[in-house]
């Protein structure tokens, strides 16, 4: 057992893979000087050499275009992005190149790059630095998206992701970073096999979340257990390929759902959770409608006060379950 | 509009025989053969095009097949080639099988990418041919990528990139020569320029006609040629691959050519191109890359007109063939559309 944060998680990440695996190495910008990634990846470039964790010009396009290049040649490359926001300019690698080449091409080419792309946000940012953009990625075919919310998955999410020869966005929240745990030895997964867990088990209701606000989620039903409320917490995990069989059976079980999402509300993530939950069960038993907290439909304001009432918090949670079970 | 190319974008001008000094006959005439195989096929798909049989676009490059096959004479399949819209001439440089190129185009499982791609979307990594995609400037930075790789990997390989002039116009290709050149991969950019982006002149769309400047711009050694001259082609690009194989970085070969058919399909695009005129096509079909090779291998006893008859006629025998070979294949199955969205599966899945 060894004691982690989210953080070093995912350096535990990085080394097991560079360690094992030669064809793996990292591309994207500041990985010489990681101070924009928190604890995430530090000394990996001392570690490991320059030529496997390699440092950019400020080309988000043609980094990522060259990570999906070397993948279709039998690399595993690993592109960071360290805020979300600037890997709009590489759209086009990802959605018209990654996701389409295995398609397109008969299941003959596989790109199999990982992105790692970083929420960050708060601290008076502003609308350029603050995006969580989860739900465009998932809305592509050919993307397999991640969101890992606890300092396990942190690692083994990671090393899932690169080892699998389809195309990965892995998601993580700088407001993950502060969680602790303590992690076995690594077990390699296959991510195909990963799906929503249910991460707080109840009888009462069922908070649906993925990535930061699945960790106040958990916070939330801890707080919910002294009112004597019961919630089931499901943390989504991967978003697309997006597998709902254990939301559907947990809501047929609760009869209420909440879902909370760290991305704005119209045409999100939430939508589509509840969607397939809606489609796949009968009306008749739930006791309330389904309900769906995530961001106002405005980008991120820069100053403190609009910032703090922007964002949501455990409290919002707790309060929307009360209100839902109570009324 | 500044002419640095010259008397290379003026179609009165270089229609005489090419130079064959220095290659070996064998290759000239393979070189020869390649060509025309590649005009016979496309004149094949411009027909099945104009009688309804093919359902997509097809982006033909008639003319311009000096190009391709110049440079494919010094690659090797497991060097890593990426193409663009225009790229059959690109793939069948490689490997000559255009009974494939047809199942492909038709639809049929039996294609280069399994029916799955079309004209705009080739594979065919056995040969070298990473694959094809018609976003303009979609695969530069893929190639980079793979040319970067193969020095990771301790391997001679080199990444091609076919660009045209209209490429250059998107701000990818700059981070990617960038990108190049600061890692020294080992990555030819082949930019055709044809003078034409779909139906714009080159004189509207930039200051310049000489794509080179930005090799420049980029520190990376580059020549600019007659692309309608398959040797002088075959002698630069020998060069300079050579010169990457021996561990220098990238390096960038402009050629000027002209397509004989429109931007798509089989028309002239005379009505819809801007300042592409039925004058300046014949003068172009008369800088004729086939020709020019073929009279001086005439002239040389390397080759006769009734060799290159008996060529022909047997190679159209050979397409059409292929053609109705291709146009009673199977179409994919139907779980084909879902198959091939993720190569990894799950459990259940598997």
């Amino acid at each position: 057992m060894q004691k982690h944060n989210y953080g070093t998680a995912i350096l535990a990440g990085f080394e097991y893979l560079l360690e094992k695996y030669p064809e793996v190495f990292i591309i994207g910008q500041g990985l010489w000087s990681p101070w924009y990634v928190g604890n995430s990846m530090t000394d990996l470039d001392k570690k490991f050499g320059v030529e496997r964790v390699i440092d950019t010009p400020v080309s988000e396009s043609a980094c990522t275009g060259a990570a999906v290049g070397a993948s279709l040649a039998g690399m595993k490359p690993i592109v960071v992005h360290p805020r979300m926001d600037f890997m709009i300019y590489a759209m086009d690698p990802i959605v018209n190149q990654a996701a389409k080449w295995s398609h397109m091409l008969g299941g003959q080419a596989h790109p199999g790059l990982t992105i790692r792309s970083i929420i960050n946000r708060g601290g008076e940012q502003g609308a350029q630095h603050s995006q969580a953009l989860h739900a465009w990625f998932a809305h592509v075919p050919g993307l397999r998206v991640v969101m890992p919310s606890t300092v396990s998955d942190a690692r083994d999410l990671l090393i899932a992701s690169v080892l699998c020869p389809d195309p990965v966005i892995y998601i993580d929240d700088r407001w993950l970073y502060d969680q602790e745990d303590e992690l076995d030895d690594v077990v390699e997964l296959n991510l195909a096999d990963q799906r929503p867990i249910i991460s707080i088990k109840g009888s009462d209701i069922t908070i649906v979340s993925c990535g930061h606000t699945s960790l106040l989620s958990r916070h939330a039903a801890d707080l919910l257990r002294d009112n004597n409320i019961s919630a089931e917490v499901i943390d989504v995990r991967v978003l697309n390929p997006f597998i709902a069989d254990e939301i559907i059976s947990s809501v047929n079980k609760t009869k209420n759902l909440l879902v909370v999402d760290s991305g704005t509300l119209s045409s999100g993530f939430s939508a589509e959770i509840i969607s397939k939950v809606v489609e796949n069960i009968s009306l008749n038993s739930l006791k309330s409608l389904p309900k769906r907290i995530a961001l106002p439909d405005a980008p991120a304001p820069t100053s403190k006060e609009l910032e703090k009432n922007y964002y949501i918090n455990v409290d919002d949670i707790t309060k929307e379950v009360k209100k839902i079970l109570l009324t | 509009m500044k002419n640095n190319l010259n008397e290379l974008t003026d179609p009165t001008k270089l229609h005489e025989p090419v130079s064959i000094s220095n290659i070996d006959d064998e290759i000239l005439k393979k070189m020869l053969k390649s060509m025309i195989l590649i005009r016979e096929t496309e004149h094949k798909l411009a027909e099945a095009r104009k009688e309804g049989l093919i359902g997509g676009p097809v982006h033909l490059g008639a003319g311009q097949e000096a190009i391709a096959v110049g440079i494919s004479q010094s690659l090797q399949p497991t060097d890593r080639v990426f193409g663009a819209h225009r790229s059959h001439s690109h793939l069948l440089a490689l490997n000559p099988d255009f009974y494939r190129l047809f199942a492909e185009i038709l639809g049929k499982d039996t294609g280069f990418s399994k029916g799955m791609g079309g004209s705009m979307h080739l594979f065919d990594q056995h040969s070298g041919f990473y694959g094809s995609v018609p976003i303009v400037a979609g695969t530069v930075a893929l190639a980079v990528g793979a040319a970067m790789a193969a020095k990771m990997q301790n391997t001679n390989d080199i990444g091609v990139a076919y660009i045209g002039d209209g490429a250059v116009e998107e701000g990818v290709v700059h981070e990617a020569f960038n990108l190049s050149k600061i890692h020294e991969s080992p990555i030819l950019f082949v930019v055709e320029n044809n003078l034409f982006a779909s139906h714009m002149h080159i004189s509207l769309r930039q200051p310049n006609d000489m794509i080179s400047r930005f090799a420049v711009a980029n520190e990376i050694p580059f020549e600019v040629l007659d692309g309608n001259d398959v040797c002088s082609v075959y002698r630069s690009a020998k060069k300079l691959i050579e010169q990457m194989r021996e561990g220098n970085g990238p390096r960038l070969i402009e050629l000027v050519t002209y397509r004989h058919y429109g931007h798509v399909d089989w028309r002239d695009d005379i009505d819809v191109g801007v300042k592409r005129s039925q004058k300046d096509v014949a003068d172009w079909k008369e800088r004729d890359p086939i020709t020019r090779l073929s009279k001086s291998l005439i002239s040389e006893g390397l080759w006769s007109p009734d060799e290159e008859e008996s060529f022909k006629e047997e190679l159209r025998t050979n397409i059409s063939l292929a053609w109705e070979k291709a146009m009673n294949d199977p179409y994919p199955d139907l779980t084909a559309t879902m198959k091939y969205v993720f190569s990894y599966k799950s459990k259940e899945e598997s």
